[in-house]
């Protein structure tokens, strides 16, 4: 698996608690492949084990190749190593894997990533611009808008959309649109807040 | 997930070329690539007509009808202002479906297409299961059934439709156009999806490889006072416990037309002619909404954990009745 120079680079020189959990995990992966492996045997011809994408994420263009089964979330976070969209339910119930597809909110892991050719994907790493926070990051921040914070990269997708698509104009209406992320520690009130807060201030502009 | 082949198919000739036996279209993918994970679908090849949206992706809102191609996107069509401002029934049954990403994903076509959510049809470790495995038993009849169907079940299967919006074509009397490698026809909407009879596994009228390429809706006097109520377990994000898509012409006070959909409590997306019946020549108040809804539900059978459902049919859709004749248009 190539990994993104810099990000390599990266994490050599920093601790992060991102780089201890994927240490960790790859002993425990190394055992599960076989397995998997054995169960999912591709037959022989050539479409059904390799295809042949060019993925635009967050600006940049990937050329790769892979199982037609991958959903974008798991090219995202296995393969382009961009963790921040989760995996919840994995059935398109939770919200957790949220991103925008041609700046329009979806779920990644409904979404086959070769059926994503074509379209740009933005994922919670390409809203900041540098080290300067998107306003509704920074709104999530303020407003204290997250406990454990694993659904708050799907949250912060869809909040942007919902501010963009002109539906933050009342909590009702927030709590509507947003209706599709859940969140289990109930932030709810405080993630409503943020979206209003943050929605304001993107009219001021 | 199993294997399959995945083909883009960037015209309708090619999409038809690539389909065949074993293999299904994928448009939005938020029912296939769900039941694929889930081992219930199990497509070896797969062909993308995404691409035909540039055609089939389009809403034409014309002086007689409105004509919606299968591949606009649920978000797309409820937030057109023609059909939120004429067509209210078809934008509220959208906008109160699914979450903001699903719509933004899922297709018309493939959402009048959705399977059941009945949980042992889409958990595979029951074993009984007509449609999912014909011939196997059906694990609802005895077992948890309290959202399943009361109109239309049979001995083989009580699996309820859970869609909203083809609820609110089947009231509003729309056709469907069809179309494969062989030709293009045209089918009242009505006639899309079947009773499960002895064979719940199969559950449209579609032809192998055909398409679904339009719907059409035709204007009438009923359209514009149009709503849709749907009642659920929760406000918002969930299926229809009760839903009912209703559409009416009143002049001086009587009904000259009623349009009747029920959604949740059957086994396809149901139309209450009984109930439309009942309405013409009449007045709309409280007591022969009661009375329609009455009609409605005469010939439903209750199951055993939906004991409830009948009432609360009946109750979701007088109030429906008596909220759209309240409108004001």
């Amino acid at each position: 698996m190539s990994k993104d120079k810099s990000k390599n680079e990266h994490s050599k020189n920093v601790l992060t608690r991102r780089g201890l959990l994927s240490g960790a995990s790859g002993a425990a992966a190394a055992g599960y492949l076989p397995l998997q492996a054995r169960a999912q045997k591709a037959p022989a011809d050539a479409d059904r084990s390799a295809a042949q994408v060019v993925l635009n994420v967050n600006g940049r263009d990937h050329f790769l190749t892979i199982d037609p089964r991958t959903t974008l979330l798991d090219l995202l976070r296995e393969r382009l190593d961009l963790t921040g969209a989760k995996k919840g339910c994995d059935h398109g119930q939770c919200g957790a894997c949220a991103v925008h597809l041609d700046g329009k909110s979806a779920l990644s892991c409904l979404t086959l990533a070769v059926a994503a050719e074509g379209q740009r994907v933005t994922t919670i790493e390409g809203l900041a611009k540098g080290s300067d926070l998107h306003p509704m990051q920074a709104a999530f921040i303020e407003h204290d808008a997250f406990q454990c914070g694993y659904c708050t990269p799907g949250q912060i997708m869809s909040a942007v959309a919902c501010v963009r698509e002109g539906r933050a104009g009342s909590d009702e209406s927030i709590r509507e649109y947003m209706s599709g992320n859940l969140c289990r520690c109930g932030a709810y009130p405080k993630i409503v807040a943020a979206i209003r807060d943050a929605a304001r201030k993107t009219e001021r502009g | 997930m199993r294997p399959f082949a995945f083909v883009k198919a960037d015209t309708r000739a090619e999409a038809f070329r690539a389909i065949g036996a074993g293999s299904s279209y994928l448009a939005g993918g938020t029912t296939l690539v769900d039941l694929m994970k889930l081992d219930v679908m199990r497509p070896d090849r797969l062909v993308d007509i995404n691409a035909l949206s540039r055609d089939l992706g389009q809403i034409h809102a014309e002086p007689g009808w409105l004509r919606l191609g299968a591949l606009a996107r649920m978000s797309q069509t409820e937030n057109h202002p023609v059909v939120a401002r004429d067509y209210p029934v078809l934008a509220q049954s959208l906008s109160l479906a699914a979450s903001a990403p699903l719509r933004n994903m899922a297709s018309l076509g493939g959402n009048v297409l959705q399977r059941t959510r009945c949980v042992y049809f889409r958990d595979t470790s029951w074993d009984a299961c007509n449609k999912r495995d014909p011939g196997s038993g059906c694990a609802a009849l005895t077992g948890g059934n309290r959202k399943l169907a009361i109109l239309g079940g049979s001995h083989a299967c009580i699996a309820n439709y859970p869609g909203d919006f083809a609820v609110a074509l089947t009231a509003l009397g729309a056709s469907v156009t069809l179309e494969s490698a062989a030709g293009r026809r045209r089918i009242p909407f009505e006639a899309l999806h079947r009773l499960p009879g002895d064979a719940p596994h199969v559950e449209t009228n579609l032809a192998p490889g055909e398409m679904i390429v339009e719907f059409a809706i035709p204007a009438a006097p009923w359209t514009r006072r149009s709503l849709y109520l749907k009642v659920r377990d929760r406000q918002s994000y969930e299926f229809a416990l009760v839903s009912a898509a209703v559409a009416l012409d009143i002049e001086d006070g009587a009904v000259r037309d009623a349009r009747i959909g029920l959604g949740g409590i059957a086994a396809k997306p149901w139309r209450a002619r009984e109930a439309e019946a009942f309405l013409k020549g009449k007045p709309l108040d409280e007591a022969h909404a009661r009375a329609a809804a009455e009609a409605a539900l005469a010939q439903a059978v209750p199951q055993s954990e939906s004991g409830f459902k009948p009432e609360l049919a009946r109750a979701t859709l007088a109030r429906a009745l008596t909220a759209c004749a309240a409108m004001e248009i």
